[in-house]
């Protein structure tokens, strides 16, 4: 299903849609707080994308070097080609350890691979640990934002969501009360989990360790009490050298929610004493974007959000409406890369404004990789005919400016007078939530010939 | 072949471009004229709190004034003289023990002005748990280890042995319902970090 067929189920509760987006804006507004309090800002992201694009270059030396250092502080290091291998990998490690429960924190790469709900067909359960997530797992749904997961549920939502599973009061709506519910809950499955798995946000070549970053503080009770940690991770995460993340760590909080740094920052170097560390390193696809010169630096990435907080569209369409694990900007370029005939309508759920290009802190150029991404699509000839016939008619008049001017002319006599019916009916996609202007009544080649003359 | 050779190869296939040198990461960073200030006034606006103490005495006496504190039956302190520990860490081999915690005391190595952080570590510490277990943390930082941003930070960092580290700013906290922040997510409900003069 499109993007747009989504989207306008999305708007139909229009209360809801215009809450979603203020909740969003809200965030891109701290994050602008954030930003123009450091006078280095533009420094910092051009040091980032450089830095990036360093790694992306010398990818495969460094991932060597990493897998080194890695294996030097005691850790396993396992390489999958797909999904398929990911989940096969960490199946058998918990399946070896005799694991019945696992604690996981946010990970993209998991839902990437859809993880839980191949462990759960192998009888392991498995609990979402950051709030957020445990309140969509909960409910039987994805994430609608890789940093926000629930930003598409009111408070109401989750009180209801609390009530049916985890016994708290009927309408209880206070965001205090039901956080400290889902703390004893979630307290009760860090305590019994055998197993602890989480994401990476950085990792680092040179010293073979990694960089987890939360809030809540659930990676770091996730695996400090087991003794097994298995941290998944794409393998374009890696970065260089460790001060590195002095640059990634001042960029990813500010952007993402406009804190200063996220509470947690932890580095994992080496198991705990008699503990286990493994370390999935995930392909799925990366090295053929590393291929390409338009979509590279799709690559660069750290998962920020700050796209989407910014998005007109996300905003106003919310992250179901892209059918992908990551959406927004970025993910309707990584989205297409995996299967442009499945996402095909993604690089249009955009308007090109340009804002997701000026807040990405790795500076990113989204806007012109989804241009690009409509081009891909059209040569490959998968524009749907709805698109690809107005799109020929565009064409032929815009070729002949002698019809342009004539059925210019044309529609402003005519079109004013014409019954609804005709004007806003299925082919006129554009009117269906809005009026049109008002006609003019000339050209504006006539007005400003007008002017001229005067 | 193996995945693992598959994978490289398939990458050094695909990196056909060569991109410049990495960059130096010189640059006019951000300064402060009073790094405490800075740090003190980001960590309140972080939850946390920051108190500057003269001696041990002043750090007790501080304590004492926290009502959690004084009704608190489990303290994990590993800084000697400093609070009424009666949980010996050393000694405890399984971190789930940990669970009842209410009061940790923690020496943080150094902070940072511009984000509020203190960088703690295992080394010393037989349960890292002990950091995120507990209801209240409070550490303990030489007022004089204050680095203005996370550039100097990591110019003092060295990733030798097997060890971990994490910077910590502020309480465990949360905003995933409905973007309120509550403080108090997982992790500790309250986070104090004494300066000392020393
Ligand atoms: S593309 Fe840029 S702005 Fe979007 S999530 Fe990634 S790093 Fe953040």
């Amino acid at each position: 299903m499109s993007h747009a067929t989504q989207a306008a189920k999305f708007v139909e509760d229009q209360d809801r849609a215009h809450w979603h987006d203020q909740a969003l804006w809200f965030v891109r507004a701290k994050r602008d707080r954030m930003a123009t309090s450091l006078p280095e800002w533009e420094t910092l992201r051009e040091k980032a994308s450089q830095i990036k694009a360093y790694t992306m270059s010398h990818l495969a030396d460094l991932l060597e070097q990493f897998e080194r250092n890695a294996t030097k502080l005691g850790v396993q290091v396992h390489w999958a080609r797909n999904a398929a291998e990911h989940n096969e990998i960490v199946h058998n490690i918990l399946f070896r350890h005799d694991v019945h429960k696992v604690a996981k924190s946010k990970s993209m790469l998991t839902e990437e691979c859809h993880l839980n709900p191949y462990l759960e067909r192998h009888g392991i359960e498995v609990v979402d640990t950051d709030l957020g997530e445990r309140i969509v797992q909960l409910n039987n749904e994805p994430p609608s934002h890789i940093v926000l997961p629930a930003i598409h549920r009111k408070k109401e939502d989750v009180g209801e969501i609390f009530h049916r599973y985890l016994n708290t009061e009927e309408g209880a709506t206070d965001p205090e009360y039901l956080a400290e519910a889902a703390r004893a809950h979630l307290r009760d499955k860090f305590m019994n989990a055998d197993a602890g798995i989480t994401g990476v946000n950085f990792a680092i070549a040179e010293t073979g360790g990694f960089v987890v970053c939360t809030n809540e503080g659930n990676a770091d009770l996730g695996v400090s009490l087991p003794k097994l940690h298995i941290a998944c991770m794409g393998i374009e995460k890696l970065i260089p050298r460790a001060a590195d993340l002095g640059v990634f760590l001042r960029l990813l909080a500010r952007s993402a929610t406009g804190q200063p740094i996220t509470t947690y920052s932890s580095h994992f170097h080496g198991p705990r004493e008699g503990c286990e560390l493994h370390i999935v390193l995930v392909d799925n696809g990366r090295s053929e974007i590393l291929g390409s010169d338009d979509f590279r630096r799709s690559l660069n990435c750290i998962r920020c959000g700050a796209c989407m907080n910014t998005c007109p569209v996300y905003r106003r369409s919310g992250g179901h409406s892209y059918q992908t694990t990551v959406p927004g900007p970025i993910g309707s370029i990584l989205a297409p890369a995996r299967d442009a005939n499945a996402h095909n309508s993604l690089p249009y759920a955009c308007s090109l404004c340009g804002s997701c290009t000026d807040v990405c802190p790795v500076k990113i150029d989204l806007h012109h990789q989804l241009l690009t991404w409509r081009r891909e699509i059209a040569v490959r000839g998968l524009v749907p005919l709805s698109k690809r016939f107005p799109m020929r008619i565009a064409g032929v008049v815009f070729r002949r400016p002698w019809l342009y001017r004539w059925l210019g002319g044309l529609a402003r006599a005519i079109v004013p007078w014409l019954p609804r019916f005709l004007v806003y009916n299925r082919l006129n996609a554009w009117g269906r939530q809005r009026e049109l202007p008002n006609f003019p009544k000339k050209s504006f080649r006539q007005t400003f010939r007008d002017r001229n003359e005067q | 072949m193996s995945s693992r050779d598959d994978i490289l190869a398939s990458v050094r296939r695909n990196a056909k471009t060569v991109a410049p040198d990495l960059p130096d990461l010189e640059a006019d960073w951000i300064q402060y004229a009073d790094l405490q200030q800075q740090f003190s006034e980001v960590i309140e606006t972080v939850g946390g709190r920051c108190v500057a103490a003269e001696s041990d005495h002043d750090i007790n006496n501080a304590l004492k004034a926290i009502p959690e504190y004084s009704s608190a039956s489990k303290i994990a302190s590993t800084i000697p003289g400093i609070g009424e520990s009666n949980v010996s860490l050393s000694e405890i081999d399984d971190p789930h023990e940990l669970e009842d915690v209410d009061f940790a005391i923690l020496p943080g190595e150094f902070a940072v002005a511009e984000n509020g952080a203190v960088w703690v570590t295992d080394k010393d510490l037989k349960q890292r748990a002990v950091m995120f277990i507990t209801q209240h943390l409070v550490l303990v930082v030489p007022g004089g280890e204050i680095v203005p941003h996370m550039h100097a930070a990591y110019e003092r960092l060295h990733f030798g042995p097997a060890g971990f580290g994490v910077f910590i700013s502020g309480p465990s906290k949360t905003a995933d319902i409905e973007q309120s922040l509550v403080i108090g997510a997982h992790g500790p409900r309250s986070l104090t970090v004494f300066l000392t003069s020393n």
